[in-house]
């Protein structure tokens, strides 16, 4: 049996795609079962009491060395601040390609804890920055020294002993170009090495408290239980700086969606399915569980998403339970079917993460398809014509040509780049100044423009003549020939409507970088947690890779 | 040192801010990285080029012909690249082709180099008395390298190089016979097993 692709302007709309969760593609996890081979080692730790100081980590293999560098700083209790306009952090890092130099360390010490404001070179790939959660790093400190393993319910609420507020890398800052280290075989696939990183920051959390606690009571203090430290991760606060990456990444976007697509229906082309898989299936689901009732948000929004998930994932497991067969024929592709039938967005987006977990063999070859070669895409096709480019602009974006630009509505918002810090912002049109500043993410309004104009010349004309006097919508022209080929390089909704849900596109590319427990704080930023329940690094080299559900 | 990234970003914000819209700034951002990771004077040309346009008017050459002459000011080179660029397909066979006067040279040659890639063709690119052989956007083979700012092409040439060898046949033969003493000589049992042998193919 043939199962098609799922229809792109169902998937690739921003409800759906801010109902995606975390797989067997996401980053985090193909960055662990790809680095679980190498040696990993601290080299330095270099701390005062207070845990301000020196840290490096390393993984290795063969002749390359790639080292976490950690500068832990003091910080005011006034200074501390999770908004990208902070400009001190308790923790500065960055990941450096080698092993680095007494010359390369005075250098980043001096330039690392400045963050946007300092210079990175091309021996550096990775730069980041986390503040305490205090509440919680104090009480572990105050346990700790005290001979006492922490309030592990408090530890659970929240996640995690520190949260990054940005990690960047591909030549910000001065950091390398990603056309340096494009060739290396242990990062093909997206943000490996932020997710290094920040998996390395997660372990050096963990050695700080544990070096405060014996600082503070050298006799009495006891090191945090390693089974509690891997209950924790790495908390992020992430604001709308993610959402335009996905908009002028197409070709990427595209490559991480059709990895999850492609997944889904050769799990559903399934003939037969061994007991050992359905099997797998049910455990993660229902061990899975634990994750949404542990979820805690304030957020009515997410709430009533995760109240709803859960009163789904409950009727799909009395199903699967009661009504179901998994020795018929095609069992993934009836499930699918019924969870369309039947249940929310969030939960039939949850359910097929899960499918995807018996299945290495379908999973693991498509991980390294989902970089992009960008650059091939870049050139417009100007010998095409007219005609063609208006089939293209019907058939790929069908539903966005119906939409009004002339309501306020549909025209409400405007992105544009904040002065102060250089970062992406959204705001209202008809109340705030600086939208003949816009950026160009409407692309669903300049599409329907382009369209309309195209309307006015002969369809046999070529693109070479049309762009002449449409020098305007270039970069529509170029997106529409990028999506002929990539289907799912769009968003098919209006990126700049008043009803938009800006956190739907962090949570689509958090999700494939494997983030848990969404907490959005506003429309415009939230809170995840990143590696929780993950291998310790002592325990890569055995670990269970169901690890996200145990 | 500038990372090509912030090259290709920075040049970009700087030509949408300048007025060019947001798909040609896209344009004048990947050319500026390309520029200078081969080693030529994108951001100064590029950052020279935006001084004087405040001031002075610049010409735009919109349909490319064989000799493209300005009425009265200097071609924009961004507009004639992109012409160029854009319009490559269609001017492949006039062979070559002239213009008179372009502003800031430099800017304009990253758009003959796509242009070669495009059309698949290495393209030879005269600004006066430099010499630039653009190879399908892979490389730039040049006499005149790290030259800084180019403020004009008085006169500006583009030749398309045919897709032919540039060694004589019997330079070729020479080597391939000397290449075919990597060869073995086969004998019958050899040539009974390899592929095809013993079948007939239209089964």
């Amino acid at each position: 049996m043939k199962v098609e692709l799922r229809d792109p302007d169902k998937i690739m709309k921003l409800s759906r795609l801010g109902s995606f969760h975390q797989s067997k593609l996401s980053f985090l996890r193909s960055f662990l079962r790809e680095f679980k081979d190498w040696e990993y080692k601290r080299d330095l730790f270099d701390l005062n009491k207070f845990g301000h100081g020196l840290a490096i980590y390393s993984f290795k293999k063969d002749d390359r060395v790639y080292s976490l560098i950690c500068f832990a700083n003091e910080l005011n209790e006034d200074e501390r601040s999770d908004r990208v306009i902070a400009t001190k952090w308790d923790a500065a890092f960055t990941l450096h390609d080698g092993v680095p130099s007494k010359n390369d360390i005075e250098r980043l010490k001096n330039e690392v804890p400045k963050q946007e404001v300092g210079r990175l070179s091309y021996k550096e790939l990775t730069l980041s920055r986390a503040n305490k959660s205090l509440r919680v790093f104090n009480h572990v400190v105050e346990s700790l020294s005290n001979g006492v393993q922490p309030d592990t319910e408090l530890l659970l609420k929240v996640g995690y002993l520190y949260r990054t507020t940005a990690v960047y890398g591909s030549g910000k800052f001065g950091l390398a170009d990603r056309f340096r280290i494009k060739n290396r075989e242990e990062i093909y696939g997206p943000f490996r090495l932020e997710m290094m990183l920040v998996y390395l920051v997660r372990q050096f959390t963990f050695d700080q408290v544990n070096h405060v606690a014996k600082s503070k009571n050298p006799k009495k203090a006891v090191n945090l239980d390693p089974v509690i430290c891997r209950k924790l991760g790495i908390g992020n606060s992430t604001g709308l700086g993610m959402a335009p990456f996905i908009v002028n990444h197409p070709t990427l976007l595209n490559n991480w969606i059709h990895a999850r697509e492609t997944a889904l229906k050769e799990i559903r082309e399934i003939k037969h399915i061994k007991n050992e898989h359905s099997n797998l299936f049910k455990l993660c689901l229902n061990k899975s569980i634990k994750n949404i009732t542990s979820w805690n948000t304030d957020s009515k929004y997410q709430q009533e998403k995760i109240k709803s998930l859960l009163k789904d994932i409950k009727i799909f497991i009395d199903f699967l339970e009661n009504k179901f067969d998994f020795s018929k024929e095609f069992a993934f592709d009836k499930i699918y079917l019924w969870l369309e039938k039947n249940l929310k967005e969030e939960c039939i987006e949850y359910v097929v993460s899960m499918m995807m977990e018996p299945y290495d063999d379908i999973v693991n070859p498509l991980i390294n398809k989902m970089s992009s070669e960008e650059e091939k895409y870049f050139n417009i096709p100007t010998n095409r014509t007219v005609s063609q480019l208006k089939t293209i602009l019907e058939e790929k974006y069908s539903k966005i040509l119906n939409i009004d630009f002339s309501k306020n509505e549909n025209n409400q918002n405007f992105w544009f780049i904040s002065k102060n810090k250089e970062e992406p912002r959204l705001a209202d049109r008809f109340e705030e100044n600086g939208s003949e500043l816009e950026q160009p993410l409407a692309i669903a309004r300049d599409i329907k423009k382009l369209y309309e104009n195209l309307s006015l010349h002969k369809n046999s004309s070529t693109i070479d003549r049309f762009l002449l006097s449409n020098s305007s919508l270039r970069h529509v022209i170029r997106r529409a020939f990028i999506i002929e080929e990539f289907p799912y390089s769009e968003i098919q909704d209006n990126t700049i409507s008043k009803s938009i849900m800006p956190i739907d596109m962090l949570r689509l590319k958090l999700s494939f970088f494997g983030a848990l427990k969404f907490d959005p704080r506003s429309d415009k930023w939230l809170r995840i947690c990143m590696f929780q329940g993950a291998p310790l690094p002592d325990q890569l080299k055995n670990y269970d890779d169901h690890w996200v559900y145990s | 040192m500038k990372s090509l990234s912030e090259i290709e970003t920075v040049s970009k914000r700087s030509s949408r801010a300048v007025g060019y819209s947001w798909g040609v700034a896209e344009e004048i951002g990947k050319n500026i990285r390309m520029l200078e990771m081969f080693g030529i004077s994108g951001i100064k040309n590029l950052n020279y080029y935006f001084r004087i346009k405040k001031k002075k008017e610049f010409e735009k050459v919109n349909l490319i012909s064989k000799k493209n002459e300005i009425t009265k000011l200097e071609f924009c080179p961004i507009v004639a690249g992109l012409n160029f660029l854009d319009q490559v397909r269609s001017l492949e066979t006039l062979k070559e082709i002239k213009f008179e006067k372009i502003a800031f040279p430099l800017l304009f040659l990253p758009f003959i180099s796509r242009a070669s890639e495009v059309i698949g063709k290495k393209l030879e690119l005269n600004i006066d008395k430099r010499l630039f052989l653009l190879n399908y956007n892979i490389s730039i083979y040049s006499n005149s390298l790290n030259e800084g700012i180019v403020d004009i092409g008085n006169t500006v040439s583009i030749k398309f190089q045919e897709n032919i060898d540039s060694f004589k046949e019997n330079e070729w033969e020479e080597l391939y016979k000397l290449s075919q003493k990597t060869f073995v000589e086969e004998n019958e049992s050899s040539r009974s097993v390899g592929a095809g042998s013993g079948l007939t193919d239209n089964d």
